[in-house]
């Protein structure tokens, strides 16, 4: 029987999370994905067609605050768990190409 | 009776009194954790120097009259997705195994004021996804009442901790029955108060419209006192309400005050999916009750059998979300030799997160993702509606619900980590009180024929903890379930 999640879907939504999934993971996913979608699919034997959707259950809405300034964290504890840092900045690899002009 | 046997209450009355100092009970604490902590594995870090220290402050404050907090003296465990600015902050992640928090949560200020003394964090399934702690991406750690089982999840740690004597309360977080399963598991008392009741503020997001922090204690009025520290508005957390929909409140002060004509709802068809020994441990329990007065209300829960299934789509989904901020850049694991910038995200990511945490990323994702939206999430939000509902007709007629926590004891270490789907399945019973926000109390109900503890679980509308504190209670003061514990 076909998956009804297939190695190819599987890839695609691992690019999408930013995940680098070996082989062996793409083949376990599809497989384990499959049966908890199929399972989730029970929802569609409920009518929701009156229904509101619910994110959240709490009677609030938008909640504001004063737009006043706060002190907050040092940069030097900002930077404290940085991976790589350089001075004052997170350091990461180059984003743009040599020659893509920007 | 010895000092390790005082529940957290009455511990912190004999050191108010100057019967017994914190630094004794601290440090016999450290004793039990010294013994039990190879073989139970509770903590993933422990803070020995400095709490002996806050001890000895608060046994100085009380020696000079000063006036002290409410849980003054008496030693803490914390689970280990809560923020404190001392120690590292895992998570159970190697994503975050060496990050320091440079901020306390809430939870912790509010601990820290009362005067507590912070013993170590506990371990918990990675990032608090998983139902028995088997996810821990740093440890192990098992049941205190049978090394070759389960403690429950993801607050694994924090109610072996508890059961194990290594604390006298511990914090744990509970996004869908991750309080009360491992309480459960355990044969210690799990409280999720309603959401909004405690600022989520340091506490790492999982499932951002389901996670809420609550006690797990000895006795049922351990929780009422540690419910009593964390509560409260903060307004670092735009879901943590204020007075005015959440009035302060004293949940110790009508404790051992009976509910009058008590109405407990009971969904039968819905229990029979539990064991058969835990459905006559609740029947038991609800014999007690009846014996006190209490009307038991037959109800039915249409929508009940959907809870997993809504549940896992919106959980995943604000996982997806919440977890992309772990991309090696800012802090956390970042992959040693990126080929491009795209791979300090993926390599990161793949290195570090362990299966079920990039499982249900997955998940998540997919229930995201264009053409998909509609189909899964929207109607996972739906029928979350639906499911609330059940409970707001359940509450007209009752005061309360009552049910199992789980649909079995603490299972076998490795019975079920093949197949998620069925480790999922068995959040059947308490999932739905994420759902609708409400609150959820497991308490001890009695042993299985293999001597594990059985937890039964009562549910009540939002905001009315004080209420679902005395109905628990008055179970509690008629049984002595919470009084044995593990050898």
């Amino acid at each position: 029987m076909a998956k009804k999640i297939d190695e190819t879907q599987v890839r695609k939504v691992a690019k999408l999370a930013r995940l680098q999934l070996d082989d062996a993971e793409v083949a376990q996913f599809s497989t384990d994905l499959s049966s908890i979608v199929e399972y989730i699919e029970k929802l569609n034997e409920l009518d929701t067609d009156s229904v509101e959707p619910l994110a959240h259950c709490l009677p609030v809405h938008n909640v504001f605050r004063d737009d006043v300034v706060k002190p907050s964290l040092t940069v030097e504890q900002v930077l404290a768990n940085a991976p790589q840092r350089a001075d004052d900045f997170f350091k990461v690899p180059k984003i743009l190409d040599d020659n893509s002009g920007a | 009776m010895s000092i390790q046997d005082y529940s957290a209450k009455q511990l912190r009355d004999a050191i108010a009194s100057g019967a017994v100092t914190s630094v004794a009970a601290t440090a016999a604490i450290f004793q039990q954790i010294d013994k039990l902590q190879p073989s139970v594995g509770a903590y993933i870090t422990t803070f020995k120097d400095r709490a002996l220290a806050s001890a000895g402050e608060v046994d100085r404050k009380i020696a000079a009259g000063e006036p002290v907090g409410p849980l003054a003296g008496v030693p803490i465990a914390i689970k280990d997705n809560m923020c404190t600015d001392f120690g590292p902050t895992t998570c159970a992640s190697k994503v975050l195994e060496s990050f320091s928090a440079p901020y306390n949560a809430h939870v912790v200020e509010q601990l820290t004021a009362a005067d507590a003394v912070i013993v170590g964090k506990a371990n918990m399934d990675e990032f608090a996804m998983g139902s028995s702690t088997e996810n821990s991406g740093l440890q192990k750690t098992v049941n205190p009442w049978d090394a070759t089982r389960v403690p429950g999840g993801s607050s694994g740690g924090s109610a072996a901790a508890v059961a194990a004597k290594m604390c006298y309360g511990a914090l744990g977080s509970d996004t869908g029955g991750s309080i009360r399963q491992p309480a459960g598991f355990c044969g210690v008392v799990g409280l999720k108060p309603t959401y909004g009741r405690v600022s989520r503020y340091g506490l790492v997001a999982f499932g951002s419209s389901l996670d809420q922090i609550g006690p797990m204690t000895a006795d049922v009025t351990d929780a009422a006192l540690m419910l009593n520290v964390i509560a409260g508005h903060d307004e670092r957390d735009s879901t943590s309400l204020g007075p005015d929909i959440a009035p302060a409140c004293d949940y110790l002060a009508d404790i051992d005050k009976p509910v009058e004509g008590l109405k407990i709802a009971v969904a039968t068809r819905f229990n029979a999916l539990a064991d058969e020994q835990v459905q006559a441990a609740i029947a038991q329990a609800l014999d007690v009750y009846t014996k006190l007065g209490a009307e038991i209300v037959e109800v039915d829960m249409p929508h009940f059998d959907y809870a997993v299934a809504a549940y896992y789509v919106i959980a995943t989904a604000e996982a997806s979300s919440n977890l992309a901020r772990y991309d090696g850049v800012h802090y956390g694991h970042r992959t040693e030799k990126p080929n491009d910038y795209v791979e300090v995200y993926s390599k990161s990511r793949e290195e570090a997160f362990g299966q079920e945490v990039k499982r249900r990323i997955m998940l998540g994702t997919y229930a995201l993702s264009s053409g998909y939206y509609d189909a899964y999430y929207l109607k996972a939000l739906k029928v979350r509606n639906l499911i609330r509902g059940d409970f707001t007709s359940v509450f007209e007629k009752a005061d309360c619900i009552v049910m199992p926590v789980s649909p079995t004891t603490a299972f076998k270490i490795g019975e079920k980590t093949a197949d998620p789907l069925q480790m999922y399945v068995a959040d059947i019973y308490t999932i739905a009180a994420n759902l609708a926000g409400i609150p959820g109390i497991s308490i001890p109900a009695g042993f299985d024929n293999d001597n594990l503890p059985i937890g039964l679980q009562i549910l009540t509308p939002a905001f009315t903890e004080a209420k679902l504190l005395r109905i628990a209670k008055m179970l509690e003061n008629q049984t002595n379930h919470h009084k044995k514990h593990p050898e």
